[in-house]
C-alpha cells in the first residue's frame, strides 16, 4: 500500500515537473516535405523559420522554441495521421506547415479538431483561408488566387491582349490558378477562349501545343511547378510558340527552376508576391543573413518560413509567452505589421496575407522585380464565415 | 479540327508512342522474358536521366555522355542483377514487388545524396538543336524526330536480335523452360545476367534521350513505370512486337484524347487497358508470336 502511494506521489511529482519544464518552451511540430519533389521547398522553408528564431538568440518572447519534425512526403493520404503525430504524441503548441495543398488541407482539418494553432507557410490553396477559414489558421504565402489575379489584369492592362488560352494541371491548385486569371484578365475586357488540362502529373505536351497553335490566342497563361514547370516552358520554347504567343504565369513557373529552362524561359513575365531584387534593407539583410547561415541564396519559400517564425512571435509576444491565452495570441497575429523580406505584409480578416504582387522577368538566371503588379492585394476569402 | 492540325496530333501521337515503348522495352524483356516483376524500372529511367546530366556537363559532349552512359549502364545492370535479381527468379512474385519497391527507395534516396533535389536541365545538342516548320505557327523539334529515330532503331534491334540469331533463340527458349535450356549445355545464369543488363541498358538510354526534353528531377521514375507496365500489359507480357503496336496506341488514345475529351484524358490509357484485358486477357499477342 505504502509503496503504492509513493509510486503514485513519486509521479505525479514528475508530471508536475514536467508540467512546469513545459511552460518556459514552446513546442513547434514542423509538417515539410524532406523527401520527394518538394524536399528542397521543404528545407527552405525550415531554414526561413530559424533563421528569424536564431536571430532573436533562439527564443521568441522568452520562451525557448523546441522543434519537432515530421517529413509529410507530399502524400496527402498520409496527412492526418502524420498531422495527428504532432499533435497528440508530441503535443505541439503551434503546428506549421506545409508545401502541398492536398496536405495542407488535411492539416487545417486536424488542427480545427484539434483547436490547434496552424500556420501555413507555403500551400496556396484558397479553401484554406476561405471554407476552411478559423480563428486558429494562419497562412504567411499567398493563396492561389493572388498571382493568378494579378497577371490578368497585367495581360489585359499593361500587354494590351485581347484573347488567351490557359493550361495547366488539372488538380485544385491548377484550377484555382486559372480562375484566378480569368477573373483578372475577363474584369479589364479580355477573353478567355479555352481552358486545356493535362492530367497530373503527366508531362506531355505535344498535343496541347498543337491545339494552341491552332486557337491562336494572344496569349497564353500556364500553371505548372518544379519538373512540369522546366518541361513545359521548354516545349512551349520548342514548338516555336515562344516568339508568337507570350508566355505567362505565376511565378512558380520560373522560381527554382531557371537553371534547367535555359534560355527557353528568357524575358518571360510572370507574377508573385517575393522577387530576389527587391530594394529594401530588410531584403537585402535577411539575403545576407540566408547565405551566410545555410551558403544557400534563399528563395520565396524561406521568406515564406521566416514569415510564418515572425507571425507566430507576433502571438506570443502579445500573449505575454502564455500561449494557453488562446485569443491574445490570435489577435496579436492578426494585428501584426510584418516587415517582410517581400515588404510590409499585414494578414487579412480570413488570415491571408495582404501584400504586394510583383511582376516580375526573366533575365538570365534570376526573376527580377519589374514593377508592382498590384499593391497591397487582399484575397477575395470566398466562404470565409469569420 | 483541319487537316493539318489532324496530321500534326498524328505525327505527336505517333512520337509520344514511340518514346512510351523505348522506356517500356527494357520492361518487356525483364518482365517479359525473365518474369521478374521489376518495379525499380522506372528507377533505372531515373538513373539515366541523372547521368546525361552529369556525364554532359562533365564531358561536354551529349554523344560521349550517352556511349559513357551505355556502358556504365550494361555494368551497372549486370551488377544488380548478380548481387539482388539473380536470388529473385525461384521466388514468388510478391516477394520480387517488395525487393524491387526498396530498390526505388534506395535509388531514390542516392540520387538525393549525390546529386541533390533541384530540377536540371540539359542541353540538346548543338547538331540536333532547332525545328522543321510545320502548321502556319508550329516548328516540329528536330530532336523529337531524332528521338523516334532512336526508337525505331531499338525496336529493330530487339527484333532481330530476338528472332534471328542464335543468341535470340536460347533467350526465347529460355523464357520458356530455364532447366531444359541448362541441361542442353548453355550457361542461363550468364545468359540471364546478360539480358538483364540488356534492359537495364535499355531503360538507362531511354532516360538519357529524354533527358533534353524532359529534364531532370525527383520522382521522374515513379511517373514513368505505371505506364511501362501499362504497355507491357496491353501488348502481351513478353512481346516486343506487343509492346510496340501497344505503345503506338496509347500514344493515339491519349494526344487525341487530351485534344477531345479533356475532363477524361487521365483515365483513358487505363480505360483502354481494361477494355483490352477483357476482350484478350492475355494481352494483344501471345508471347508465342512474339
Amino acid at each position: 500500500m505504502t509503496r503504492i502511494r509513493l509510486t503514485a506521489l513519486a509521479l505525479a511529482a514528475l508530471t508536475a515537473a514536467a508540467a512546469h519544464a513545459q511552460s518556459d518552451k514552446i513546442k513547434v511540430g514542423l509538417m515539410l516535405p524532406y523527401t520527394g519533389t518538394y524536399a528542397a521547398l521543404g528545407t527552405a522553408i525550415e531554414n526561413g523559420f530559424k533563421l528569424y528564431v536564431e536571430e532573436q538568440g533562439g527564443k521568441l518572447g522568452g520562451k525557448t522554441i523546441e522543434y519537432f519534425r515530421v517529413d509529410d512526403e507530399s502524400d496527402p493520404s498520409k496527412a492526418v495521421e502524420n498531422a495527428n503525430k504532432l499533435v497528440k504524441r508530441d503535443n505541439v503548441d503551434v503546428l506549421v506547415g506545409t508545401v502541398h495543398s492536398g496536405v495542407a488541407m488535411a492539416m487545417a482539418k486536424v488542427a480545427k479538431d484539434n483547436n490547434t494553432l496552424l500556420i501555413v507557410p507555403n500551400a496556396g490553396a484558397d479553401a484554406i483561408t476561405g471554407p476552411l477559414c478559423s480563428p486558429n489558421i494562419f497562412r504567411s504565402s499567398f493563396s492561389n488566387w493572388q498571382p493568378a489575379y494579378a497577371m490578368g489584369l497585367v495581360a489585359a492592362e499593361r500587354q494590351k491582349h485581347k484573347t488567351a488560352v490557359t493550361i495547366t494541371w488539372k488538380y485544385a491548385a491548377g484550377d484555382e490558378s486559372v480562375k484566378g486569371f480569368k477573373e483578372g484578365f475577363e474584369s479589364k475586357g479580355g477573353k478567355v477562349l479555352k481552358e486545356l488540362n493535362v492530367p497530373f502529373p503527366n508531362v506531355e505536351f505535344q498535343a496541347l501545343l498543337t491545339e494552341i497553335a491552332a486557337t491562336k490566342p494572344e496569349a497564353v497563361y500556364a500553371f505548372f511547378a518544379g519538373g512540369g514547370a522546366v518541361k513545359f516552358v521548354k516545349d512551349y520554347a520548342a514548338a516555336g510558340l515562344k516568339d508568337k504567343i507570350p508566355l505567362y504565369g505565376p511565378g512558380f513557373l520560373t522560381d527554382g527552376t531557371l537553371e534547367a529552362q535555359g534560355a527557353a524561359a528568357s524575358g518571360m513575365l510572370t507574377t508573385l508576391h517575393y522577387g530576389d531584387d527587391i530594394a529594401t534593407q530588410k531584403n537585402k539583410q535577411f539575403r545576407l543573413a540566408y547565405a551566410k547561415t545555410y551558403k544557400l541564396q534563399p528563395d520565396v519559400y524561406a521568406v515564406q518560413g521566416y514569415d510564418a517564425a515572425q507571425l507566430l512571435a507576433a502571438g506570443i509576444k502579445a500573449a505575454a509567452g502564455d500561449l494557453t491565452k488562446r485569443d491574445a495570441v490570435v489577435k496579436g497575429m492578426e494585428q501584426a505589421k510584418l516587415d517582410s523580406p517581400r515588404g510590409a505584409m499585414t494578414l487579412s480578416k480570413a488570415h491571408n496575407p495582404v501584400q504586394d504582387v510583383y511582376l516580375r522577368q526573366v533575365d538570365g538566371q534570376s526573376n527580377k522585380a519589374i514593377s508592382v503588379a498590384v499593391k497591397q492585394l487582399a484575397d477575395p476569402a470566398r466562404g470565409c464565415k469569420m | 479540327m483541319d487537316l493539318t492540325t489532324f496530321l500534326i496530333q498524328c505525327l505527336n501521337s505517333v512520337q509520344y508512342g514511340l518514346l512510351l515503348f523505348l522506356v517500356a522495352s527494357g520492361l518487356t524483356l525483364i518482365f517479359g522474358i525473365m518474369g521478374v516483376i521489376n518495379l525499380a524500372h522506372g528507377s533505372f529511367y531515373m538513373v539515366g536521366a541523372y547521368m546525361a546530366f552529369t556525364l554532359a556537363s562533365l564531358t561536354g559532349s551529349f554523344a560521349l555522355a550517352l556511349l559513357l552512359g551505355l556502358v556504365l549502364a550494361v555494368v551497372f545492370g549486370y551488377l544488380l542483377e548478380w548481387v539482388f535479381f539473380s536470388f529473385l527468379y525461384e521466388r514468388e512474385h510478391l516477394q520480387q514487388v517488395l525487393m524491387t519497391y526498396g530498390l526505388i527507395l534506395v535509388f531514390e534516396e542516392l540520387r538525393s545524396l549525390i546529386v541533390g533535389d533541384d530540377v536540371h536541365g540539359v542541353a540538346v545538342p548543338a547538331w540536333l538543336a532547332g525545328g522543321v516548320p510545320i502548321g502556319h505557327d508550329m516548328s516540329y523539334p528536330v530532336y523529337r524526330l531524332f528521338i523516334s529515330a532512336v526508337c525505331l532503331a531499338v525496336a529493330l534491334g530487339m527484333y532481330l536480335l530476338l528472332k534471328k540469331t542464335r543468341l535470340g533463340m536460347t533467350i526465347r527458349a529460355g523464357s520458356v523452360n530455364r532447366e531444359m535450356v541448362q541441361s542442353l549445355g548453355v550457361n542461363i545464369t550468364l545468359l540471364y545476367r546478360l539480358v538483364f543488363a540488356g534492359g537495364v541498358a535499355l531503360a538507362v538510354l531511354a532516360g538519357m534521350i529524354a533527358a533534353p526534353v524532359s529534364s531532370v528531377y525527383p520522382g521522374m521514375g515513379a511517373q514513368v513505370l505505371i505506364i511501362c507496365f501499362v504497355v507491357v500489359v496491353i501488348g502481351g507480357i513478353g512481346s516486343v512486337k506487343g509492346a510496340l503496336v501497344a505503345a503506338l496506341l496509347i500514344g493515339f488514345v491519349d494526344t487525341f484524347g487530351k485534344v477531345f475529351w479533356q475532363q477524361a484524358a487521365g483515365a483513358l490509357v487505363y480505360l483502354l487497358m481494361a477494355a483490352i484485358l477483357l476482350w484478350r486477357p492475355e494481352g494483344l499477342f501471345k508471347p508465342s508470336q512474339s
